[in-house]
């Protein structure tokens, strides 16, 4: 609780009261700043007794030596700082070059944004935005089909229908709204919007069109674009990724769907509540892989068994041929392990949801060294670019889809501000196991931190033991309420000492909950602690309270049910 | 959790008079076939307290594997989560009796274990006398009954239609070869125990879709198409022999039977044909046929009448079709098929007589692709060329109505006027599924269809 406050604190009150110290000139502003940060801390940390904190005040403290080494260097600098045209540059205006503008304006910079396309980026035109406006609509042509749920309201809705156009609308509209007002807090903000393709020139120069300017510090901040394999032709017609999926163009009597990720899982739920049957093509042995197995288990019986889909495991779509001339679309199909030749498919439509690949080509990565990985920058856990040396180089950093660390919208916005906390003097390290996920299907799946199988792996390691608590939205009343039981939430903790390693949620608004253990794992509350908090009553929020009480800490012979195993 | 599981898997053939005596649906022979070796039951294990059954998610074993100890076997369902369940025993998976997606009470057996690989065979007939599906018989009795109830099974597998396989039309089918159905086609198809194989698929290049299954199942006419390959002239029948229908016979047997399910009602109405009688000579020699005259005039009406022209597919709804397809029963050997005039009230009059040369050249060569027999939303039944001059017609399944048309006879007629003249009359007479087509609905119909065919400039449209 404590700790939660003295962060709260720091981060929104903090640049506040200091902004007016740094607007004019960066350098001398920094060691003050950096003093009264400390300062701060050091009163919201007085009170805490809890020795969790004082070893947090410790780490504080050792971050503030390097911190104040940096300063100096910066003040060294001040004068060379003047003649850049920004303090900070961001090639690439989407959701994590939004994120890094705000907070750098936030902390008095001067910044400038480069956008090539539209403002936005992926997230908010071809991605996260408008596939949610489709998803609101499968989530109610869902309701209205299921006529048993309905009964069980003792409702009577009569054949419920859609218009494509209007859908896609939706889709169209909601995506222009917040592109608008993306657009504009950057300029009411005084951000510098530059239109034009950004290129890096050399250390802090940047080129958009026929224009160059420098800065203090860059973010490459260029994401991604939808990743087609090799053999599949993509005519955006009936063979389509996700970009042309969200125009909703057409409704395929039958759809074969390549990747059972969260795009190609986002997709189905939306196609088959409009009435598409669909075929899912993995190439791994399992569908849905990268979610913890229980849940994806739990999840293909909600999400796909009942549907109208079905599916080919452990295969490769090797050609995707568009339909032309009458002909189907034609898809073969081999064995992922052998590569023979295993089937031929013939549907109305393929949608390419294979994963994303970065858009990092002609950024000028070569004048300064740069050598991507399969396209990725290479970064360091501080997002600062690294050279094909193995080199740092100073004042670049890379962000987003782009360096291929986490590639959601939401950890490219937090790599963002911690780039813009370092280059303002605090150094910040982002944790990437509190950033939490979630896949908006109909009920949604969420999850933070580790799988049950990867914190087995690392408790193997490191000689520690692992717990699990789980809990079923069968047992809340809001879910029964809403006619909603089907659910699973389920914890990964450390029994000895209440640290959350992984909560994943499968049910009602499962992307909402989340947070609740994100931000424990972000602020390193145990379950012994956040257990005693309070949650009104009947929320679905309760589902998470229960996995905290449901948790049993400092007993290592834990009476959780470990493993499921049973024998007959 | 797992030492609760234990008791239930218990070696059951020693106790077969026990069981025997509970069950009371099979015969008891007193022939008893000696199974001496150990065959196990793997019964549905309780995996709470409150739990009554559970439903098998699916075998991680399948038949013939060897088991060892402690491995999972199945993957059963519970309130909860899914559980492994595993053996406290070596053996072999001699038979599994609940498929996956199977419910099976707790303390039903749902699998066979037997100890050595040659007892396989005696744990299989055991497991096929139960009769599978999860429920609790108990199996050495069974076990008896085994070849009996084995010859059962065949005589009812042929639910679904075998025959003709190469008549899918797919055209990646490779001459049927291979099945191209859609996801939710396969799904029901194995719900409802339909084979696939050998059916003709409606769908986007003959794939097999949704509704083609459900027809199957329900008994309908999709495989009608197949069956007119099948049948073979057969003028003459020899007399005090039973033959059995031909898969075409056999939907329409189907077809008929489902019908009784539909709460029809019936309208009568005598139309005076001088008029029609008169355009028809004029234009007869243009290739235009009464039929097509007929399904015009009927497709204009309907136009002005869409309930008419609506169905009842679910018992809740009106489905009003948004094309005017009229179909038109025609006799041919062993059956009869209903090719459909698509959009017949906007086709003009000449293309739609074409059309129906064709269709009817292409039914007696049993060429008909099925959205050319099976599209219909209103089905008009002519017997009028025989002389008929009434008769009832019984509506097909998934349309809302049928008319029944007997021949233009000329008439006495007495006039409003107070004379007495001669009239070509004609009795058309329609059935209606009173779910959605109601007394009133039909009468105008029929009102708007004899004013139709009493004035008909507006068929040469």
């Amino acid at each position: 609780m404590q700790s939660a406050l003295s962060l709260s604190f720091s981060q929104t009150s903090l640049p506040l009261a200091n902004r007016p110290l740094c607007s004019s000139n960066a350098a001398p502003s920094t060691t003050p700043r950096n003093l009264r940060f400390c300062g701060l801390r050091r009163e919201a940390f007085g009170f805490s007794p809890s020795k969790q904190l004082t070893s947090r005040r410790f780490q504080i403290q050792s971050r503030r030596i390097e911190v104040s080494a940096a300063a100096s260097s910066s003040a060294g600098n001040g004068a060379l700082s003047k003649s850049f045209d920004y303090d900070l540059i961001i090639i690439g205006a989407g959701v994590g070059g939004h994120g890094a503008a705000l907070h750098a304006v936030e902390k008095g910079l001067k910044t400038a944004i480069i956008e090539g396309d539209v403002v936005g980026g992926t997230c908010v035109n071809r991605g996260c935005v408008p596939s949610k406006a489709l998803l609101a609509v499968s989530g109610r042509m869902r309701e209205l089909q299921n006529e048993h749920h309905m009964k069980a309201f003792g409702l009577q809705v009569s054949a419920a229908g859609y218009d494509r156009q209007g859908v896609a609308d939706h889709a169209s509209n909601l995506a222009t709204k917040i592109r608008n007002n993306l657009t504009n807090s950057m300029k009411a903000l005084g951000v510098d919007i530059l239109t034009g393709f950004g290129a890096v020139l050399g250390p802090q120069k940047v080129k958009y069109g026929d224009n160059i300017i420098t800065g203090k510090d860059i973010i490459i901040a260029t994401g991604s674009v939808p990743f087609v394999p090799k053999g599949i032709e993509v005519d955006g017609k009936t063979v389509i990724t996700s970009d042309h999926a969200l125009k909703l163009e057409s409704v395929p009597d039958w759809i074969a769907i390549v990747g059972s990720g969260y795009i190609g899982l986002e997709f189905s739920d939306v196609y088959t509540a409009l009435g598409s049957e669909v075929t899912f093509i993995e190439a791994l042995d399992q569908l849905m892989p990268g979610f913890d197995p229980e849940i994806s288990k739990l999840a293909q019986r909600v999400l796909i068994n009942p549907r109208k889909i079905d599916y080919h495991t452990g295969v490769f779509a090797s050609k995707i041929t568009p339909a032309k001339g009458g002909k189907p679309v034609m898809i073969e199909l081999i064995d992922a392990k052998t590569k023979e030749p295993k089937d031929t498919l013939e549907v109305d439509a393929a949608l390419i949801a294979t994963g994303r690949a970065p858009f990092t080509n002609g950024l000028g990565l070569e004048n300064i060294n740069v050598v991507t990985q399969r396209g990725f920058i290479p970064v360091d856990e501080r997002m600062r670019v690294i050279d094909g040396n193995g080199k740092l180089i100073p004042h670049l950093y890379c962000i987003g889809d782009a360096n291929g660390k986490m590639m959601l919208a939401h950890a490219a916005s937090a790599q963002g501000i911690s780039v813009v906390e370092q280059v303002t003097g605090r150094d910040h390290v982002l944790n990437h196991h509190s950033i939490p996920a979630a896949c908006f299907t109909h009920p949604e799946i969420s999850m933070v931190g580790l799988t049950e199988p990867q914190a087995r792996e690392k408790a193997e390691k490191e000689g520690f033991k692992v717990s699990i608590a789980k809990t079923s939205f069968k047992a809340n009343t809001k879910a029964l309420a809403e006619n909603e039981g089907e659910g699973l939430a389920k914890m990964i903790y450390r029994p000895d000492n209440g640290e959350i390693l992984g909560v994943h949620i499968f049910g009602l608004h499962a992307a909402d909950l989340i947070h609740e253990a994100s931000n424990a794992i972000a602020l390193g509350t145990r379950i012994q602690d956040i257990k005693l908090a309070v949650h009104a009553h009947p929320t679905l929020s309760e589902v998470v309270d229960e996995l905290f009480k449901a948790a049993k800490v400092d007993s290592p012979a834990s009476v959780t049910a470990q493993s499921v195993k049973v024998a007959v | 959790m797992s030492r609760l599981l234990q008791t239930p898997f218990l070696p059951s053939v020693t106790l077969p008079t026990k069981t025997r005596s509970s069950v009371t649906g099979f015969r008891v022979k007193p022939r008893i076939i000696p199974i001496q070796a150990k065959i196990r039951e793997i019964f549905m294990p309780a995996l709470s307290s409150t739990m009554t059954e559970g439903k098998i998610v699916s075998w991680v074993k399948s038949e013939g594997d060897k088991l060892n100890k402690g491995e999972s076997v199945v993957v059963v369902e519970s309130d909860k989560a899914d559980m492994d369940v595993e053996t406290f025993y070596d053996g072999y998976l001699a038979a599994i009796m609940v498929e996956e997606g199977g419910v099976a009470p707790v303390g039903s057996a749902i699998a066979l274990l037997a100890e050595t690989e040659d007892e396989i065979a005696d744990a299989k007939a055991k497991a096929s006398g139960s009769g599978g599906g999860g429920d609790s018989q108990a199996p050495p009795t069974a076990a008896i009954e085994a070849p009996v109830a084995v010859e059962k099974k065949i005589a009812a597998a042929p639910v679904a239609v075998k025959a003709v396989a190469a008549s899918a039309v797919h055209p990646a089918s490779e001459g049927g070869k291979r099945i191209v159905a859609s996801p939710y086609a396969k799904k029901l198809a194995k719900e409802l125990k339909v084979e696939l194989a050998g059916l003709v698929g409606s769908g986007p290049m003959g794939r097999i879709v949704a509704k083609d299954v459900e027809a199957v199942a329900a008994g309908g006419g999709v495989q009608a198409a197949v069956a007119v390959k099948e049948v073979v002239a057969a003028p003459s029948v020899e007399l005090g022999s039973v033959v059995p229908f031909t898969t075409m016979q056999g939907a329409v047997s189907r077809n008929m039977v489902e019908s009784l399910t539909v709460p029809t009602f019936r309208v009568g109405y005598t139309i005076t044909t001088d008029a029609l009688d008169a355009l028809y000579k004029k234009i007869k020699s243009k290739g235009v046929t009464m039929t097509a005259l007929l399904a015009k005039a009927t497709a204009l009406a309907l136009a002005k009448h869409p309930v008419v022209n609506s169905s009842c597919r679910d018992g809740n709804s009106f489905v009003y079709n948004s094309s005017i397809n009229v179909a038109v029963a025609v006799a041919i050997d062993g059956g009869l098929i209903t090719p459909v005039l698509q959009n017949a009230d906007k086709v003009d009059i000449y293309s739609l007589s074409r059309k129906w040369k064709e269709l009817v050249d292409k039914a007696r060569a049993k060429q008909l692709q099925p959205q050319e027999y099976n599209t219909g939303t209103f089905t008009l039944s002519n017997l009028g060329m025989f002389g008929v001059d009434r008769f009832d017609a019984i509506l097909p399944p998934g349309t809302g109505a049928i008319m029944a048309v007997g021949a233009s006879q000329p008439s006495v007629v007495a006039t409003k006027d107070g004379r007495i003249g001669m009239k070509n009359q004609m009795q058309v007479n329609v059935t209606a599924d009173h779910r959605v087509i109601y007394g009133a609905d039909l009468a105008q119909f029929l009102q708007t269809l004899a004013s139709i065919i009493e004035d008909p400039k507006d068929l040469t449209f």
